[in-house]
């Protein structure tokens, strides 16, 4: 359910229609394209990437609260993240959450009655929930990208 | 049985979305040029802010009391919007979507029962997107519109109100608490008029004769008269009909007073609407242009006119269309005037196959002109609107809308996605 880009694909995502073949536009009559039987959609990142398009949005990481050498995923500050709201967030899972009114990428505790945010960077301490504060998880986390160059 | 779902402070709910930070406060969307009041958060409703309420003349209360404004955001609220239609599309093999907030559903041979049903939808559309929306199931369109307005309004329903399910005697206290005016399709004058003839509440007009009613109003209100009565007079219309007209026109930001200016304004506008007319496949017959001044300020020269002409052959180019409509306004205009507002109107559409060629018209290459089109609509699309335009689109666009509040673009420009520390 939840997938990782890992390590990072360097590709651009857009919102945008499926690239759909477009048969015979360019062949002068009377040559057809030896290919044209075989003509298939070209591979689109949102066939693998967006499972729930309606409940899909992009969020910019900001900041080295996700960076780790030692954890097993690193969200490098810039990268795009792809949260999917339709998915209900469960024990480690990578979320976007609101503290405070803000959005924060986290990975997220949840075991009995502990909760917390966690930070893969271990100079960001876990932001542990009291009784009074609420949670609010906004989507999860299912991939994100980032350019190396 | 026919549900009606509606976005509860549609605009209001899409900015909270992406600023969770507004959640519980007051807040309020302002139109066009930040003028008027358009959507409110109940907390805003609870300070007494009026629909359509002038802004400058609340600014004062709003620091006060510290409601929120923002300027309304249209592309977050139509890509909002999609999302919305697209995920209720799922519950029901027929549905009307009826306005950018609401939609009809049609529950008709659903074998869950119609409240988890309503239920459900509530559930995965707040999930899903975040907007919270009120469900009203009735047999009519016109009661499912009243049964989603006690849903909204009364607590107690938790946002779905099944008509059916009320007994009696509570579908006629509910009826019997709101003024006719309420009803769907009852407007101002109709319900005036009721008025001094003694129908006063919605209860009133149920038990109205609907013959007379139909003698004295017309067979449009007869059917509400039905409708009220759960018998099914409105049908769902499933495709919305193309647009027989095409209407683009603006308030300026500040006045204006140039031919040159008023006709950059007038090609934004063409480039927009030929835009929309390319999308529904039609062409046009004809175009309009007016322009004129502010009429709220009185004391200023009054000048306002308007041109229809008809177009020597029906066109969805932009380049064509855009020249007819500066040769309207050179025709059109006056000095000296502080204009306030102009627009354009495509008229006489028609599919784009149903068109003759002319005879004795030496045109553009039609073919070229189409793919120079397709290939303007697509730059736009990806790169935003107006990024490819016609020169005399010019470039200053001093007299463009005020926006001063406006938030990012977070769902349809890359610059402007949310960020997440």
């Amino acid at each position: 359910m939840s997938l990782h880009l890992h390590p990072p694909i360097p590709a651009a995502l857009e919102a945008k229609a499926l690239y759909l073949p477009v048969m015979g536009v360019s062949i002068s009559a009377g040559f057809p394209s030896p290919a044209e039987d075989w003509a298939e959609e070209r591979v689109d990142l949102n066939q693998r990437y967006v499972q729930h398009p309606e409940a899909t949005f992009y969020f910019t990481v900001a900041g080295d609260s996700m960076v780790s050498s030692l954890a097993e995923h690193s969200i490098p500050d810039g990268a795009t993240l792809i949260v999917d709201r339709a998915l209900s967030a469960k024990h480690d899972d990578i979320v976007v959450a609101v503290i405070d009114g803000d959005f924060t990428v986290k990975r997220l505790y949840c075991r009995g009655a502990r909760l917390a945010l966690i930070a893969e960077n271990p100079a960001y301490p876990p932001i542990v929930l009291g009784d009074e504060q609420e949670l609010s998880i906004w989507g999860v986390v299912t991939a994100w990208i980032a350019r190396p160059r | 049985m026919i549900a009606l779902v509606d976005v509860n402070n549609f605009y209001v709910s899409c900015q909270r979305v992406f600023e969770p930070r507004l959640m519980g406060k007051p807040v309020v969307v302002l139109s066009n040029n930040d003028g008027c009041v358009v959507a409110r958060s109940s907390e805003a409703k609870a300070l007494g802010i009026k629909m359509a309420a002038p802004w400058h003349q609340l600014r004062d209360f709003a620091q006060q009391e510290g409601i929120i404004a923002r300027s309304s955001n249209y592309a977050l609220y139509a890509d909002m919007s999609h999302r919305v239609m697209t995920i209720l599309s799922r519950f029901s093999p027929n549905q009307e979507i009826y306005s950018i907030d609401e939609c009809f559903l049609s529950f008709d041979g659903l074998l869950q029962d119609h409240t988890e049903l309503a239920q459900d939808i509530r559930r995965t559309v707040l999930q899903w997107t975040g907007l919270p929306v009120c469900v009203g199931i009735a047999p009519t369109k016109t009661l499912a519109k009243f049964a989603n307005h006690i849903a909204k309004k009364q607590a107690p329903f938790n946002g779905v109100c099944a008509w059916q399910q009320l007994n009696p005697n509570q579908q006629y206290a509910q009826m019997q608490a709101l003024p006719v005016g309420d009803v769907w399709g009852i407007g101002r004058r109709i319900s005036e008029r009721m008025a001094q003839e003694g129908i006063h509440t919605i209860a009133d007009l149920r038990t109205s004769n609907a013959d007379q009613i139909r003698q004295r109003y017309s067979i449009v209100v007869q059917r509400t008269v039905h409708e009220l009565r759960g018998i099914p007079s409105i049908e769902l219309e499933e495709s919305t009909p193309d647009k027989q007209q095409i209407l683009c026109s603006r308030s300026f930001g500040q006045a204006i007073y140039t031919e040159q200016e008023l006709g950059e304004a007038i090609s934004t506008y063409i480039a927009r609407a030929a835009e929309k007319l390319r999308q529904q496949g039609s062409l046009a017959g004809s175009l309009a242009v007016f322009i004129r001044t502010n009429p709220f300020r009185p004391k200023e020269p009054q000048y306002s006119q308007h041109i229809l002409v008809p177009l020597t052959q029906a066109s969805d180019d932009t380049l064509l269309l855009t020249r007819a409509a500066l040769w309207v306004l050179k025709r059109i205009y006056r000095t000296g005037f502080a204009y306030a507002k102009a627009g354009v109107m495509l008229c006489d559409l028609q599919p784009r196959t149903a068109v003759q060629g002319h005879l004795f018209l030496q045109t553009a290459d039609p073919i070229k002109r189409a793919a120079l089109n397709k290939v303007m609509d697509d730059i736009n699309r990806q790169w935003g609107r107006g990024s490819i335009r016609v020169a005399s689109a010019g470039f200053n666009h001093g007299w463009k809308m005020r926006q001063n509040r406006v938030s990012p673009f977070w769902t349809t420009r890359w610059p402007d996605i949310p960020i997440a520390k």
